[in-house]
């Protein structure tokens, strides 16, 4: 079991494209961390360059303390799982599981007796003698993940895992993971795209863009306390709203108020315990955003819409409204009577609006 | 109605091709099979009067054939294993590895195959030569000129549709690039690899040119030149070129009837989304 450390680490592709601008992580022994964000954001080039299947343009990696820049893959005792499970089909699933501790020079009995162990973990032991294109995706991504486990590394990797497999299995696979990652208490690094599965699994979360870590924190704090717009908008489903607007302070009580199109200027009062920190904002243009969740209709003073469309989930309702030319979205529990066309009034819950620079698009911690 | 029609006539002109592209080889085995004197003249077509016979084999096993049967197997052998390994080793270079003027190499492979044999030929006589390497298998090394750049081809394309992840996972496991090559790369290519193998050897085994320049003395003769000198002064002994030509192609026909769904799957592999 290690840590792993990336000091300044950077990537530079042959035609100059920067692909990780010179990030620093610190990964703890035995963590679940996720690195998630959009196609391209260099989430996928960070796990290769901790593997070693791409070079390192700059900086440094430190895997249990040991710089691994120079130091071939397969000495740096690491384990990853990719994408398409990458098994070998002419292979038994044994004879996939045993290929890399075959080459490690292990005797039969302990090969046989990792394998037998971590198919009993993954619950495929009756899979052994298959060839892998006899088996379904779910149990294919599990001999996937039972190649890695018997090699018992200090740190797996895994590059968007469960990206290939149905939305019922990834439920499942999602808690297997998460269950395997407390049993074997190893590092585990966790590239994703999609949010759900980063909130649900990591411990922690390093949400990347354009090459660039946009902020690290636990799934609750990421959620609460985004450090920036790119944040804000990209953890949460369906995603914040945001809106344009300026905050003023009257008689000690601050308010949000904003431009509404085709009906009157809305205002949302807002508590302020710090007030340096909003000082230079004052009687200024700000972001704010406020998740869907945390909008609630009311019969009284607000912001005033047409309800665009509404999305029955089940449980609960997504009510798109029109907002600053925007569609916005209010989540509300089902039952709601309202149809498209209605105009509706809505307020944010208490202490739930999050502030931004509008140049910076950093979050103002008030 | 008008389409039971088009496809009748469809069948019609498809027979017929076939039966005109097929004529040769089915006359070629025909005439094997018939005395000399009937091979020629105005009874020749007239198969209701043909007395078969199997006095062509028997003079043509009189020929050294089977000794340059012998040497035309030995030659192809060798080189559709050299070639094979050379041309694998190549196009998983040019198919995975980077490095500068792999575009320009890649054309210059197949610009090699461009050079017409009797412009070649020449230069290579002159040089097996100087090496006293004439009358010997050393004759598969320029086979190689004919064969490589088709194999190494083949190959290319099939390397090139192995996920890269296949190997990246071997690398992760702890095997070695060469390790990684024969254990993983090769026996997941090896419908390509069966594919150009079989097109080298068949090449290889129908070669005659660089066959008869190079290896002249009798006992040397691959199949294909040993054919020709089915001759006399006067006369070319068709009953006995066409009893040879059957059994030179006895051996290509049983690899082909084995091997010919893997030669499909090789050659079309790819064309689709798997």
């Amino acid at each position: 079991m290690a840590g792993i450390t990336l000091r300044d680490l950077t990537k530079i592709y042959d035609n100059n494209f920067e692909a990780v601008k010179s990030i620093n992580l610190e990964i703890e022994d035995g963590e679940f961390m996720v690195l998630v964000g959009p196609s391209g954001c260099g989430k996928t080039t960070t796990l290769r360059m901790i593997a070693g299947l791409e070079d390192i343009s700059g900086g440094e990696l430190y895997i249990g303390g040991e710089l691994m820049n120079k130091v071939d893959p397969r000495d740096r005792n690491i384990a990853m799982v990719f994408q398409n499970y990458a098994l070998y089909p002419y292979m038994s699933v044994y004879d996939n599981m045993a290929f890399g501790l075959k080459l490690q020079k292990f005797d039969k009995k302990e090969i046989k007796r990792r394998i037998d162990e971590a198919a009993k973990i993954l619950d495929i032991s009756e899979q052994l003698d298959k060839k892998p294109k006899a088996l379904s995706g779910g149990q294919r991504q599990r001999v996937a993940l039972g190649r890695a486990i018997v090699r018992h590394p200090q740190v797996f990797l895994m590059d968007e895992p469960l990206s290939n497999l149905d939305a019922k299995l990834r439920v499942q696979m999602r808690a297997e993971l998460i269950k395997l990652h407390e049993d074997l208490q190893t590092t585990f690094v966790y590239v994703t795209h999609d949010q759900t599965e980063a909130m649900t699994m990591g411990s922690r979360i390093c949400v990347m863009d354009l090459g660039q870590i946009k902020q690290v924190a636990t799934p609750e704090e990421i959620y609460s306390k985004p450090d920036n717009l790119f944040v804000a908008g990209f953890i949460g489903s369906p995603q914040m709203n945001f809106y344009k607007g300026t905050l003023s302070e009257e008689m000690g009580a601050y308010h949000l108020e904003g431009e509404n199109e085709e009906y009157d200027a809305f205002r949302f009062s807002i508590d302020i315990s710090d007030q340096e920190s909003v000082a230079p904002y004052l009687n200024k243009e700000i972001i704010f955003g406020i998740r869907p969740e945390h909008l609630m209709f009311t019969d009284g003073e607000g912001l005033r819409a047409k309800i665009f469309v509404i999305e029955l989930l089940g449980s609960e309702v997504n009510v798109h409204i029109r907002v600053q030319g925007d569609i916005h979205t209010v989540t509300t529990d089902a039952g709601t009577h309202f149809k498209a066309g209605d105009a509706v009034t809505v307020v944010p819950k208490p202490g739930r609006i999050h502030l931004f620079d509008p140049e910076t698009e950093n979050a103002i911690r008030y | 109605m008008n389409r039971l029609k088009t496809s009748t006539l469809f069948k019609i002109v498809m027979i017929l091709y076939l039966f005109i592209i097929l004529f040769p080889f089915i006359w070629v085995a025909i005439t094997s099979f018939r005395p000399e004197s009937e091979i020629w003249g105005s009874n020749a077509l007239d198969l209701s009067e043909a007395n078969f016979t199997l006095e062509n084999y028997r003079l043509v096993f009189q020929t050294p054939i089977l000794n340059s049967l012998k040497n035309s197997l030995i030659i192809s052998g060798i080189t559709t294993i050299y070639v094979t390994l050379v041309a694998s080793l190549g196009a998983y270079a040019i198919a995975r590895l980077d490095f500068k003027f792999k575009k320009l190499l890649t054309v210059i492979v197949l610009a090699v195959s461009m050079f017409p044999q009797m412009i070649v030929i020449g230069p290579i006589y002159r040089m097996f030569v100087q090496l006293g390497w004439t009358n010997s298998y050393y004759i598969s090394l320029p086979y190689s000129n004919i064969t490589l750049p088709v194999a190494t081809f083949i190959l290319i394309t099939h390397f090139a549709q192995i996920p890269k992840e296949m190997e990246e996972s071997a690398t992760m496991d702890g095997s070695s690039k060469i390790n990684t090559f024969f254990k993983i790369v090769l026996p997941l290519a090896a419908p390509g690899i069966f594919t150009a193998a079989i097109i080298v050897f068949i090449g290889a085994w129908n070669e005659f040119l660089l066959s008869l320049t190079l290896n002249t003395n009798e006992a040397w003769r691959t199949a294909t030149v040993n054919i020709s000198f089915l001759r006399g002064q006067f006369e070319i002994f068709w009953g006995q070129v066409t009893a040879a030509t059957v059994i030179v192609t006895i051996p290509t026909l049983i690899i082909v009837i084995l091997f010919q769904r893997q030669i499909v799957s090789g050659l079309t592999s790819g064309a689709l989304k798997e």
